[in-house]
């Protein structure tokens, strides 16, 4: 199991890495540092969704209102911040980190308490916090101009090379493989999406470990939100509209499995890598929208039919007999 | 003698009353916008009062539901027709289902005219487009060569590659490119409507690019996200990004110099016209194709075979006024 992640894993690398060269062979100027430290820096608000994702995934569950959780947790931060421009921006992070939270809470009470499958719940919850949006704003915009100089320059500041938004998400993949690795939470995680009666049988409450996953995935959109704002300078009921494929994909091609209890932290990070290198070099290397599009399917269901072949592995059959009566 | 006197004096007064009512009857022009409280159409009104201040003897009744529903402006349009108004003026929450109030004010001889959001023929004499396609293909690319008198490198960053509106703009823009000596579009991109597609597709075109000097964006989340990346990119100054884009949304990134000026209907402009539009078809004037109804300040409109015309050129915003149109839409 280890050395197959662990393929799978230097696999993405070399397909990254394989396909850097094949963009820079079209457009040398993509591979300089400033510009691969761009590209990183892009795709960081996608690693911090996606990592939260996966631990949703990874309980058997799904999380389709990330992106809409987004969206409103940035708007409320805007909003605050137009409201209250003195306000210390990392309050106003841990603000939208908690309204996250909650979001994620209520999804997760859903799921555990009501016994709704997941996806259902969070298709609903998708269009309630889309709705609520519209609700807090009034459909109106929160505009560069309205939010404080604080607000928009803090993901931009730099730091040793890197924006603090590259730095915020290097903070979350360190935090999320400390939590993976070493906490009962991480562990449990595996435990409930790999075999949820067995789970229960070691004493790991299998509601309670999604509730604690969705949580961890609102407040992580939570934290995108203020992000996703303050990066792009402006917030409104449509933003990061469609945003949550992209974070189930980036997890998907990273080799969580939809199934649940198989992925990594790396595998996620990689996955969301990868589709953040495909989409800043698509605009470069000229190619028409429609093949854009396309592009991007292809290496989902790529990605996908890649991992249906690694699962097959995933079980051992241990009575032969019995798996000849079944038929 | 008193008899005499009692007529002559009777006479007298309704002579008096006559030529009083005559002389004072106001015309009653209404304004019916999609919902009250909107600052688009708060501006609207602005134009209309104007207008009616020029006529003088007209009187604008800004009315509207409280919330943008066609059963909300319905209603609205029963009580005006109850009011004995002379002019009906309406931006429709709903193409075809005003359409049967309208008739009816239409049959008590009131004049009908949409503006803004249109109705469906039937429910109307006139249509008032803000501006018209060919317009807007022109102002978009002029906007861009205003600001390069020696000509220079532009790309343009659309809404999807599907888009109507915009795909018609841009086929608008290239028939007159020719007339813009100098100015060469390099690039058509395609942001989605999205802020962060549109930022990427716009780094993207500055570095594809390194000569480029400005960015055109006929859509209003494209030009944000196209100002934000310029700046970003420390660009601001060198590429100017400009196109569609509302005042509130624009003002900052017009602020910090990455557009220089931006276009948009002036929704005072277009309530003044549709005044003026609806004073004149109720001094005489016939709505039928080919027809020039008069419109103040702002010239005349033509009605094309559906009975529709394009008030102006999209009206431009800079750093002069921005501020002040950014308080009303």
């Amino acid at each position: 199991m280890k050395r197959l992640s662990g393929n799978r894993e230097m696999l993405l690398v070399v397909a990254i890495v394989a396909l850097v060269a094949l963009i820079a062979l079209r457009f040398p100027p993509f591979v300089t540092p400033g510009n691969l430290v761009n590209v990183y820096n892009d795709s960081s608000i996608l690693i911090i969704l996606a990592l939260g994702q996966m631990a949703v995934i990874l309980t058997r569950c799904i999380d389709l209102s990330m992106a809409a959780a987004l969206a409103l947790c940035g708007m409320a931060a805007a909003m605050v911040n137009a409201a209250m421009p003195g306000l210390p921006i990392p309050l106003l992070i841990l603000i939208a980190m908690a309204l996250g939270t909650v979001l994620g809470a209520f999804n997760g009470l859903l799921v555990w308490k009501l016994d709704i499958p997941p996806i259902v719940v969070t298709l609903g919850t998708l269009t309630i916090y889309r709705g609520l949006i519209f609700l807090l704003s009034g459909g109106a915009w929160i505009n560069a101009h309205q939010m404080s100089p604080a607000f928009k320059a803090l993901p931009r500041l730099n730091l040793l090379g890197f924006p603090v938004l590259s730095w915020l998400s290097l903070a979350m993949i360190a935090i999320m493989l400390l939590v993976m690795r070493r906490t009962p939470l991480g562990r449990a995680f595996f435990a409930v999406g790999g075999n949820p009666h067995a789970a229960v049988y070691t004493g790991i409450d299998v509601g309670r470990t999604r509730f604690l996953a969705y949580c961890l995935s609102g407040m992580l959109a939570g934290l995108s939100g203020y992000l996703w704002v303050s990066r792009y300078a402006v917030a409104y009921v449509d933003i990061a509209a469609g945003f949550e494929l992209d974070i189930i994909a980036a997890c998907v091609i990273g080799g969580v499995s939809i199934a649940g209890g198989i992925g990594s932290v790396a595998g996620t990070v990689l996955g969301a890598l990868f589709l953040g290198v495909i989409k800043n070099a698509l605009p470069v290397i000229d190619i028409s929208p429609f093949a854009q599009m396309a592009i991007s399917g292809t290496v989902i269901i790529v990605a996908v039919a890649v991992n249906a072949r690694s699962e097959k592995r995933k079980g051992r059959v241990i009575l032969k007999k019995a798996e000849a009566t079944h038929g | 003698m008193k008899i005499l006197k009692t007529l002559l004096v009777t006479a007298a007064v309704s002579v008096a009353l006559v030529a009083n009512t005559a002389h004072a009857e106001t015309k009653k022009i209404a304004l019916v916008v999609k919902a009250l409280g909107i600052g688009f159409f708060e501006a609207a009104n602005k134009g209309a009062q104007e207008a009616a201040k020029e006529l003088g003897d007209v009187e604008v009744i800004y009315t509207g539901p409280t919330s943008t529903t066609a059963e909300g402006q319905i209603e609205v349009i029963n009580s005006l027709i109850a009011q004995k108004v002379d002019a009906i003026a309406v931006s429709a929450n709903d193409t075809n289902a005003l359409v049967p109030a309208l008739k009816k004010a239409m049959d008590r001889g009131i004049k009908v005219i949409s503006w803004d959001s249109g109705v469906a023929p039937e429910g109307r004499q006139m249509h008032l487009n803000p501006s018209s396609n060919p317009l807007i293909g022109n102002m978009i690319i002029k906007l861009a060569a205003d600001n390069l008198p020696e000509g220079g490198d532009v790309a343009v960053l659309s809404a999807t590659a599907t888009s109507t509106n915009q795909n018609v703009w841009i086929e608008e823009m290239n028939k007159v490119l020719g007339n813009y000596q100098g100015i060469n579009v390099v690039a058509t991109v395609y942001g989605d409507d999205l802020a962060d597609k549109s930022y990427r597709e716009t780094q993207g075109l500055i570095q594809s690019y390194p000569d480029l000097k400005a960015i055109i964006a006929p859509t209003s989340v494209g030009i944000v996200a196209a100002a934000q990346a310029v700046t970003d990119a420390g660009k601001a100054g060198q590429i100017n990004v400009t196109g569609l884009g509302l005042p509130s949304e624009m003002a900052g990134h017009v602020k910090s110099g990455a557009s220089k000026s931006f276009a948009i209907w002036n929704p005072i402009d277009l309530g003044y016209s549709a005044t003026m539009i609806a004073y004149d078809l109720i001094g005489g004037a016939e709505a039928k194709p080919g027809a020039e109804l008069k419109m103040g300040r702002m010239g005349a409109v033509t009605l094309d075979d559906n009975n529709e015309g394009a008030m102006a050129d999209p009206f431009v915003y800079d750093a002069s006024n921005v501020e002040e149109f950014a308080k009303i839409f």
